[in-house]
């Protein structure tokens, strides 16, 4: 008996299911929090045609930016996609479409996709391009628009520690978009560093409740740094 | 003498107050937690997930999971709590953020600012900025008071793509410091040396100049 045992000891069998023109949504911010070994399942199974939600797109070679070296990503969801010239060249040429969503509008519709509130109204981006198409509506005299919240087929998570019952602690800023990546995913696979027994982390302290996980791996992770600044090199923003 | 960024990043910190949540954008915003006075506290805010960012890391306490909004490596300063986006979200859009200081290409004298897209240049998109307008009750925008041509970026009108509408009520420049209210841009403070006459043609908006218009002392 499986029970709740969620843990999977292969890639392949961590993504079974994936298949061409699903929808993927994926935790991170830049490089940071990224489930890494995922990603590259991703590229080995060759799917294609997807579309991909999350903050950012990688860089050029790492993270979510080797989808792109095969033209595996037919559309992407971010807020920031700066990094990356590959990105830039297949948007230009057509070959991949962008939907620039505003960071917390982005945070937001997944939280709402994973809580089963279908849209909210924000006043992010009111008067400006994200409003075109949307409703706008007056509320208390402020205008708000309307913005539908994004459920996937597969949810892509990076944790720092799991139980074997998928609940999960990230570490640091590496959390970000994960907790509610993971609750978008008619499929939701958390990619961590280490594999506890349930019970060995304490309830209270645990971020996302394993009632959101489907599948549970062990990964191996670079974490590279897409960024590293130190107290000797300089002062803060100095560039 | 036009302000360096350094002096603009030092002018912005006279402004923050004991106390205040901040949140700092890139470029001359994140400057200014380099000039913080000593007698007071404030908390920086990275929409990352970060409330309470330290100073860089060390290069033996480096940490690929401790970032700031920038991307940069930093930690976590005594007292900093760490949480996901949509609550870092939520603290911004629901106006818990005391004060906001970011960058921009144009603002005008309605307030709106422009700040993420240039037309058929390279769009990298907007990250958190729409959320940062919309939300903060209180904004300081960063900028040179021209762009490199001696073009001014203090509009009657915005001519790129918005960021945000109505939400910009002061103007840290090179040149001056200026309130934004009633439709026009007001003269605060002018760069040490730097004449009214100059800001005047360089404000292509409309620009209200009292009798007086002091020196910043930096």
């Amino acid at each position: 008996m499986a029970g709740f045992d969620k843990v999977v000891s292969s890639y392949s069998e961590a993504m079974a299911g994936l298949e061409d023109g699903m929808t993927v949504i994926a935790g991170g911010f830049g490089l940071c929090g990224i489930p890494e070994g995922l990603i590259g399942q991703i590229k080995r199974q060759g799917i294609r045609n997807l579309t991909v939600v999350s903050n950012n797109c990688g860089v050029d070679g790492f993270g979510l930016g080797v989808l792109l070296e095969d033209k595996q990503i037919r559309k992407m969801v971010a807020s920031y996609v700066g990094e990356n010239a590959l990105f830039e060249q297949q948007l230009l040429s057509g070959e991949l479409d962008v939907e620039l969503t505003p960071q917390g509008t982005l945070a937001e519709k997944m939280r709402a996709g994973g809580a089963g509130i279908p849209a909210f109204y924000t006043a992010t981006g009111v008067g400006t391009p994200v409003a075109e198409g949307k409703e706008t509506r007056s509320i208390n005299g402020r205008d708000y628009l309307l913005e539908h919240s994004i459920t996937g087929d597969f949810a892509i998570v990076k944790a720092w520690k799991a139980d074997r019952f998928g609940n999960c602690i990230y570490r640091h800023t590496a959390m970000n978009f994960n907790p509610m990546a993971a609750t978008t995913g008619k499929i939701t696979v958390l990619e961590v560093e280490e594999i506890v027994e349930p019970g060995e982390l304490e309830p209270s302290q645990i971020h996302t409740p394993g009632i959101y996980i489907d599948r549970v791996i062990k990964g191996v992770f670079e974490k590279r740094i897409e960024k590293e600044t130190t107290q000797a090199a300089k002062q803060l923003g100095a560039n | 003498m036009a302000l360096t960024r350094e002096q603009i990043a030092k002018r912005v910190a006279m402004e923050l107050q004991d106390g205040y949540y901040v949140n700092l954008g890139i470029g001359i915003p994140t400057l200014v937690a380099n000039y913080v006075p000593d007698n007071i506290a404030v908390m920086l805010q990275s929409e990352n997930g970060l409330l309470g960012m330290g100073q860089y890391p060390t290069a033996d306490a480096l940490d690929a999971d401790m970032i700031n909004a920038g991307k940069e490596t930093v930690t976590a300063a005594t007292g900093a709590a760490i949480f996901n986006s949509a609550e870092s979200f939520a603290m911004i859009r629901g106006g818990h953020v005391d004060l906001t200081v970011l960058g921009a290409f144009e603002v005008d004298q309605n307030g709106n600012i422009a700040s993420w897209m240039i037309p058929n240049k390279l769009i990298k998109g907007m990250g958190g900025a729409m959320d940062l307008v919309a939300g903060a009750k209180n904004i300081i925008c960063t900028m040179t008071h021209a762009n490199k041509h001696g073009e001014s970026k203090l509009l009657s009108e915005c001519s790129l793509p918005l960021t945000g509408v109505g939400c910009i009520n002061k103007v840290i420049t090179d040149l001056a410091l200026l309130e934004i209210k009633d439709g026009a841009f007001h003269l605060l403070e002018r760069a040490p040396g730097v004449s009214v006459e100059e800001i005047q043609a360089k404000t292509q908006g409309r620009l209200i100049i009292p009798k007086n218009t002091p020196e910043m002392t930096l």
